[in-house]
C-alpha cells in the first residue's frame, strides 16, 4: 500500500511537470504579447521593457519556466511585486494579487460544488439504477430509463437559469444560489449550493443511472450470482451483497474518468451562477490573456484530478480484493 | 446395487417412496425465435444414499433439468410443468420461501467452473459459513470454525489459513474442492453435482470423485451427477440415466445401461467413448449428425434423424410416434425396435468393430 501511493505520486508528479511544461509553452507561444497587455492602451517602448525585464520575460522560455517552476517550491523575488513565498505561481498580470492566494479563496466555493455534485451523482445515480435493475422490465424500471435519457440530454446552462427562474424567483423555495463557507453556517452553506448541485448532477446522474441498471443486470447473469441463488440467499442479499460489488468496478473507473468532465461542468455552472470559484477565476484570466493565473488554474485543476485519481485506484482495491495495490 | 423404481406413490408419507421423484418434467424457455422445448417429458427416480449419473450430450436437458430440481430458472422467460418431490414436498408449485429454506440446505449443488461460480469479492470462508449462517442460525464465528472444518474435510491444507483467502488465490482443483466444502456445509440430503470435474485436470477429477463418494458413505447423501463423461459414470454413479433432446432415452443401472446398452444413442455414446484397456487401432465411431433443434423438435422419435435402424421399428413408427420408456421400472429405454432385434444390432456393430480392427491390422502388417 506504501510503495503504491509512493509510486503513484511520483507518477503525479512526473504528469504534472508534463502538464505545466506544455502549458507554459502554450500560453507563452501565443502571438499575443502579455507584457503589452499589462502595460495598458497607452504603451511607451520603455515601459514596455521595464514591464518584460520586471517579469522576467526577457529571458530565454526555459529559463522562465525553470523560475517558475522553482517559484512553487521556493519562493521567489519580484522586481515589481517584491518576495512572493512559496509556494508561488507568481501574480495576476490582470489584478496583481498573488495567483495563489486567488486560487486558495476560491477553492473552497469549487471543491464544495465538486465534491456536493459527486455526491448527488453517486448516491442518486447508483440508487435510480439499483431499482431499475430489480424492477427490470417494469414500469418503474421504464420510468428510470426514460428519464434518464431525457436528464443526459439537458444543458447546464438550460436548466440552471430555468430552475433558478421557477425555484428561487417565482416559487421561493430555495436561496438564490451563493457560497456561504461551510465554518459560517453548514445549513446556509447546504441551502445555498443546492440548486447548483442539482444543476451540475443532471446530466451525469442519468449517466450513472443507466450504468449501474446495465451493470447490475449483468452481473446478476453471472455464474456466482447463481451460485448464491443456489445456497439459499434471498433475493434481496443476492442483490445487494454480490451482484452490488460487482457493478460497482466499472462505475468507479469511469467516474475516476468523469472527474475532469465534471471539474468542466464546475466552471460552467459557476458561470450560470456568477459563484466566484475557480471556474470564474479561470475564464476571466482567459479573458484578459492573464498568463500567471490560468497557469496556476490550470495546474492545480490538473493536480486536483490526478489526486482525485489515485484516491479512485485506493478505493478500487478495496471493491475487488483480485486488484492487488503493489 | 439398487434399480431405478417406481415403487410408492410420490407425496404419500406411508411406505418407503422414492426420496426424489421427478414426474412428466417440462421445462419452456421463450425466446426471440420461439419456445424453446429443453426438457419435454422426462420422469426419474432416486433412492436415498444412492447416485444417479445424468449423460447425455449438450442441450440434452442434463443442467436444466437439475436447475429445475433447486427453482433456479428466471420465472420470466421459463414455463416449467410437471412435479417434483422431494420426500413427499412438491417443488414446482413451491413458493420461493420455501425454496430459498432448501437450496443450501437440503438440497445444494456443485457448479462446473468454480472460478466463475465463486464470487470473487468474498472470502472462501465467508462463502461457506454464510450459508451455515442463513440456514442453521450459527454467529459468525460458528459459521467460521464450521468453514474451517468443512476445508478441512475436503482436504484443504492449513485449512484455519486458507479460510480468509479468496477464490482467485486458490488452484482450480481446491477451488472445486472449496465448492464442494461450500455444497455440503448443511449436509444436504441431496446434492446436485453439475459436471463437477469438467474444468479440472484427470489426477484432480479422480481425486474430487473418490472425495465425493466418500462423504456419500460417511452421510448417506444421495447424488446426481451430470456427466457426458461415462467413464465418471461408470466409477461414480449406481444409475444410469441417458438424456437426449430433453427427455429420457435409457434408464438402469450402471451395469445394465453400460454392459448391456439398449437405445441407438446409449450405442452411439459408448461406441465414441475412448476406452483404456481397448486396441488404440480400433476407431471411434461418433454419433453422427448434430443435436436437434430444440426450438423445433423432430417429430416422433427424436433421434430419428441421426438414428442408423429407424424403418427397422416399421415404415412409418419411428417417424411419427415418439417413443416412451419401457418397460416402466428397471432398465428401461425409449425406443421401438424389439428386444431381439437390439440385441441382434448390437452384436453386429461389435462385429463390425473388431473387423474395422482386423482390416487396420492387416494393412499394418502388409
Amino acid at each position: 500500500m506504501t510503495s503504491f501511493l509512493a509510486r503513484r505520486v511520483a507518477g503525479a508528479l512526473v504528469i504534472l511537470l508534463i502538464i505545466s511544461a506544455i502549458t507554459f509553452y502554450l500560453f507563452y507561444a501565443i502571438p499575443r504579447d502579455p507584457a503589452r497587455a499589462f502595460c495598458g492602451k497607452i504603451c511607451q517602448p520603455e515601459t514596455l521593457a521595464l514591464i518584460r525585464h520586471n517579469l522576467g520575460m526577457d529571458e530565454p522560455l526555459f529559463v522562465q519556466y525553470w523560475h517558475w517552476l522553482v517559484g512553487i517550491f521556493a519562493g521567489r523575488e519580484f522586481v515589481q511585486f517584491g518576495e512572493c513565498p512559496a509556494p508561488c505561481l507568481g501574480y495576476s498580470f490582470a489584478t496583481q494579487e498573488p495567483v495563489f492566494g486567488a486560487i486558495v479563496d476560491r477553492f473552497p466555493v469549487t471543491l464544495s460544488l465538486t465534491l456536493g455534485a459527486s455526491v448527488v451523482i453517486l448516491a442518486f445515480g447508483i440508487l435510480t439504477g439499483m431499482i431499475a435493475a430489480w424492477k427490470v422490465g417494469q414500469p418503474l424500471d421504464k420510468i428510470a430509463s426514460a428519464s434518464s435519457v431525457i436528464g443526459a440530454s439537458l444543458q447546464i446552462y438550460f436548466v440552471g437559469p430555468l430552475l433558478a427562474f421557477y425555484l428561487v424567483d417565482t416559487m421561493r423555495l430555495i436561496p438564490r444560489p451563493s457560497y456561504v463557507p461551510i465554518t459560517e453556517s453548514p445549513v446556509e452553506w447546504f441551502t445555498h449550493l443546492m440548486l447548483p448541485w442539482v444543476v451540475l448532477s443532471i446530466i451525469f446522474t442519468a449517466n450513472y443511472t443507466r450504468m449501474t441498471r446495465s451493470q447490475m443486470v449483468e452481473q446478476l447473469a453471472e455464474d456466482y450470482v447463481r451460485t448464491a441463488r443456489a445456497k439459499g440467499m434471498s433475493n434481496r442479499s443476492v442483490f445487494f451483497r454480490f451482484a452490488w460489488r460487482g457493478a460497482m468496478i466499472p462505475i468507479v473507473t469511469i467516474f475516476g474518468v468523469d472527474l475532469a468532465t465534471l471539474l468542466g461542468g464546475a466552471i460552467i455552472t459557476e458561470q450560470t451562477f456568477s459563484l466566484h470559484g475557480i471556474g470564474e477565476l479561470a475564464v476571466r484570466a482567459v479573458q484578459n490573456t492573464d498568463l500567471p493565473m490560468l497557469l496556476g488554474v490550470t495546474i492545480v485543476g490538473a493536480a486536483a484530478i490526478v489526486l482525485l485519481n489515485i484516491v479512485v485506484d485506493v478505493l478500487y482495491a478495496f471493491i475487488d480484493p483480485r486488484v492487488r495495490l503493489s | 446395487m439398487t434399480t431405478v423404481s417406481w415403487s410408492g406413490e410420490p407425496g404419500t408419507s406411508s411406505g418407503p417412496g422414492p426420496f426424489l421423484s421427478v414426474r412428466d418434467l417440462t421445462v419452456e424457455f421463450s425466446t426471440e425465435d420461439g419456445i424453446v422445448h429443453a426438457v419435454d417429458g422426462l420422469s426419474f427416480d432416486l433412492e436415498k444414499g444412492t447416485t444417479l449419473g445424468i449423460v447425455g450430450e449438450s442441450g440434452s436437458g442434463k443442467s436444466v433439468t437439475n436447475l429445475a430440481i433447486l427453482g433456479l430458472h428466471d420465472p420470466a422467460h421459463t414455463k416449467i410443468g410437471g412435479e417434483i418431490w422431494l420426500e413427499g414436498q412438491e417443488l414446482v408449485s413451491a413458493g420461493s420461501g420455501t425454496m430459498e429454506k432448501l437450496r443450501g440446505n437440503r438440497v445444494a449443488m456443485i457448479f462446473q467452473d468454480p472460478l466463475t461460480a465463486l464470487s470473487p469479492f468474498h472470502t472462501i470462508g465467508r462463502q461457506i459459513g454464510e450459508v451455515y449462517r442463513k440456514h442453521k442460525g450459527a454467529s459468525k464465528k460458528e459459521a467460521r470454525e464450521r468453514a474451517i472444518e468443512m476445508l478441512r474435510r475436503v482436504g484443504i491444507p492449513q485449512p484455519e489459513q486458507r479460510v480468509d483467502s479468496y477464490p482467485h488465490e486458490f488452484s482450480g482443483g481446491m477451488r472445486q474442492r472449496a465448492m464442494i466444502a461450500m455444497a455440503l456445509v448443511c449436509d444436504p440430503e441431496l446434492l446436485i453435482a453439475d459436471e463437477p470435474t469438467t474444468a479440472l485436470d484427470v489426477t484432480v477429477q479422480a481425486q474430487i470423485l473418490d472425495l465425493l463418494k466418500e462423504l456419500q458413505q460417511q452421510f448417506g447423501t444421495s447424488i446426481i451427477l451430470i456427466t457426458h463423461d461415462l467413464g465418471v459414470v461408470a466409477n461414480t454413479a449406481d444409475n444410469v440415466l441417458v438424456m437426449y433432446a430433453g427427455r429420457a432415452a435409457e434408464r438402469g443401472s450402471v451395469r445394465e445401461v453400460l454392459r448391456e446398452p439398449r437405445h441407438p444413442y446409449t450405442w452411439g455414446l459408448l461406441s465414441s467413448m475412448p476406452r483404456l484397456n481397448s486396441p488404440v487401432d480400433v476407431p471411434l465411431m461418433p454419433v453422427r449428425g448434430t443435436p436437434p433443434s430444440l426450438l423445433n423438435p423432430p417429430s416422433g422419435c427424436p433421434f430419428h434423424p441421426r438414428c442408423d435402424y429407424p424403418r427397422l421399428a416399421g415404415p412409418e413408427l419411428c417417424f411419427t410416434q415418439r417413443p416412451s420408456l419401457s418397460p416402466e421400472t428397471g432398465h428401461g429405454d425409449a425406443c421401438y425396435l424389439t428386444l431381439d432385434q437390439k440385441r441382434e444390432l448390437r452384436t453386429a456393430r461389435a462385429g463390425e468393430g473388431a473387423q474395422a480392427k482386423d482390416t487396420t491390422q492387416t494393412g499394418d502388417d502388409a
